[in-house]
Order: structure tokens, then sequence, then C-alpha cells
């Protein structure tokens, strides 16, 4: 008998085992459709919120100031708390941050919650593809831990390297239930032909909920942005 | 040329800036004497080079002796004064000098760096010089551009508007449309 039900368990073991991993992927599978689904579609009004937590990508160049930019337009009392994230050889960008936020707090803005926060780049300009792969790996084992801490539930970027491996790990967070966020992408001013790879990756992955660009050029390639014109 | 009344030179100063970038091409032609006789014969009295990263150094001069008085430095925190003392812009093809310069409604000449990999500038300075708000040049041929540009024919340019992405964003979250 003892030997009957020692053999029953060996084999079901292993049964079990698939059976789980196989509810797992199933499950996880799921949730990815049903977040590809909902990827775009404007967020259920029925359950609207006061405010949302926000990450702010900020990039070296341009970048930044044409963030700035948008920023001022955003009710600030909406988007907060306000969470920049900058490369970590990017010396300028949270400064110039800062410098916004001390500007809202003149102003009398009340209520100013932000923070400002480095994270390890994917690629320097220029790096060779080859050792970017490591770099990258880096950057989003990084990029990951920061994102833990702050689970935003809205993600503004627009081209820094940076903002990849954070918008991956926010697609990824929805996906597993962690925190579900809304992406927005504004691609640069400066590209009027051509995408960014930045932006290239977000908008064929479809991970941007909505993707904005600045010139009708681009508009007609890519017919899922949005065209809004200049914002410098 | 450019004397005020009581024997007072006035200052028409030429700003060239290369951001956070090297663009030693741009800082060596600028520092040229091809390019500095040709702004000199254009009325300008003073060439003020933001050499950024770059490893060529210009060679500093007064303008005594009847040409142009040349100064250099590396960084600034901010080059917004340097931008509004300037009667014309000479600049590297960054959207951030470039948008910062035409906000101020400054003659900008944009000189596209060709050492840049995949140089994805160059889009933007082609157009907006299609659309006359700068002209754009490469280092070999600056002097020409400026030998040959008429500043009254540029447009200005109207600053850009945020609110359509900010509108469309707000839209997507659900908040209620700003009265």
């Amino acid at each position: 008998m003892e030997k009957n039900t020692s053999c029953f368990f060996s084999n079901s073991s292993p049964n079990l085992v698939i059976t789980c991993f196989v509810a797992f992927i199933t499950i996880i599978l799921v949730r990815f459709l049903y977040v590809i689904y909902r990827t775009g579609k404007p967020l259920n009004k029925r359950t609207p919120q006061q405010t949302l937590s926000t990450l702010i990508v900020l990039g070296s160049g341009g970048h930044t100031a044409e963030m700035i930019n948008l920023l001022l337009v955003l009710q600030k009392d909406r988007f907060t708390p306000r969470f920049y994230i900058a490369a970590a050889t990017d010396n300028m960008s949270l400064q110039k941050a800062r410098m916004f936020e001390n500007s809202l707090a003149d102003s009398g803005v009340k209520g100013i919650s932000a923070e400002f926060m480095q994270i390890y780049r994917s690629r320097e300009v220029g790096q060779s593809y080859v050792t970017s792969v490591w770099t990258t790996l880096v950057a989003t084992a990084h990029a990951l831990w920061l994102m833990i801490k702050i689970r935003p539930q809205v993600v503004l970027c627009n081209g820094p390297g940076t903002c990849i491996p954070l918008c991956v790990i926010a697609f990824i967070f929805k996906v597993v239930g962690i925190r579900w966020s809304s992406i927005f992408y504004v691609e640069s001013i400066a590209r009027v032909k051509r995408l960014s790879l930045s932006g290239l990756l977000l908008y064929k992955l479809q991970i941007a909920d909505q993707f904005f660009v600045q010139w009708p050029q681009l508009q007609r390639k890519y017919p899922r942005a949005h065209y809004v014109g200049c914002l410098m | 040329m450019g004397e005020a009344r009581d024997g007072v030179k006035v200052k028409r100063v030429v700003f060239v800036t290369v951001g956070t970038t090297c663009f030693d091409a741009l800082v060596k032609v600028a520092d040229s004497q091809e390019v500095k006789d040709e702004l000199y014969r254009r009325g300008y009295t003073d060439l003020l080079i933001q050499m950024g990263r770059g490893s060529y150094l210009p060679i500093k001069s007064t303008g005594d002796d009847g040409s142009l008085a040349v100064d250099y430095f590396t960084f600034s925190s901010s080059i917004a004064d340097h931008l509004r003392s300037a009667s014309l812009v000479i600049s590297h093809a960054g959207s951030g000098s470039i948008f910062e310069t035409l906000q101020l409604g400054k003659p900008l000449i944009v000189v596209v760096n060709e050492d840049l990999m995949d140089n994805h500038q160059s889009e933007l300075a082609e157009e907006l010089a299609e659309r006359k708000h700068l002209y754009c040049a490469r280092p070999l041929t600056l002097h020409q551009t400026i030998a040959g540009m008429d500043l009254n024919s540029l447009v200005p340019y109207s600053p850009g508007d945020a609110t359509p992405v900010a509108k469309l964003i707000n839209r997507f979250l659900g908040f209620p449309e700003e009265s």
C-alpha cells in the first residue's frame, strides 16, 4: 500500500507543477492582452481621480526645456506628487527641474510635492551598441528599483533613452497588476521627418497610451500619433 | 561703421554657441580670419564664443587694431543674457539653443555638425531655414552665408504652444475641461 501511495505522489507532483505553471502563464498572457487592449483607451470616467502621481523623465539637450514647457500648462494640483528622473551623467536637467518647482512655490502654489532622482544611463551618446547591452541591463535593474518606490500613475517622457526601461517597467506593472499607469510620449521638436529610437520603440511596441508629434510630416508617417504642433 | 555721434563705438556682438556639446569645427571656423573679416565687413565689432566641451582655444583679441574683438568661455549656467545682448547668433543645431534664440527674436545662423553620427539635428535646422526663420550653414560654408545674408528677410518665429498636448492628456485621464 505504502509503495502505491508514494508512487501516486511522485507521479502527480510534476503534473501539479506543470498545471500551476500553465495556469500562471495563461493568467499573465490574458493580463498582457488586456493591457494591450486598454492601451490608448481613455481612463474609465466613472472613477475620476483628484490627483495622479506623475513620473517625469528628463533628458540632456533640449529635452528638459521641452518638458518644462509642457509642465507649465498642466495643472499642478492634478499631477502631484511629481517625481523627476534624469540620467546620472546629466547635470543640468535636475537643476532646471528644481528651479521650476521653486518658481511654483515662489508664485504661491500650495502643496507642492516633488522629488528628484538620478538613474544609470542605458546608453551614452555614441556608445557602441555592443557594450550598450550590459549598461542597459544595469539601467533596467536600477529603473526597476526606482519604479517600485514610485509606482506612478502617469508617465511623461519626450525622447531620452532613459525613458525606455522606465516605460517598459510601467507596462509590466500594468500586466502584473502592481500599478495601472497612463504613458504619454511627446516626440522632440527636433524630430521633423524621423522618429527617435525611443519614439520608434514606444510607437511600434504600442507601449505609450498617447503618442504626440510636433511636425505634420511625422503624423503622416505614423498615423497613430497625434499632431500637436510645435511646443517651443 | 557703427559709431555714434559722440565717437563712442556701438557694440555689435556676434555670439557663437555650441551648447553642451563639443563642436571644434564651428569654434575653429568662427575664429578663422575669413569669417572674422566677413563679420567685421558686415559691421560687427565683437565676437564672443561659448566653446563648450571643445579643445580648440580661440585667440583672444581686444580689437583695438581695427578688427573684431574676440573673447571666449566654456560654459555658463544660462546663455540668455549673452543671447539678449547679441546682434547676431551663430549656433550649433541643438533645439534648445535654436528656440531660445528664436524666442528672443535674434537673427540666427545655425551651423550643422557634420561629424555627428545619425545627424537628426540637421532636419530641424533645414525645416526652420525653409520656413525662413534662420539661416542654415555648414562649417565650411559659414563665411559665404555671412557674406550673403539679408537679416531683414528672416521671418519672426511665433512661440509654440503646449496647451493642445495638455488638453489631450487631461481628456484622456478624465479630468474636466478648463473653462
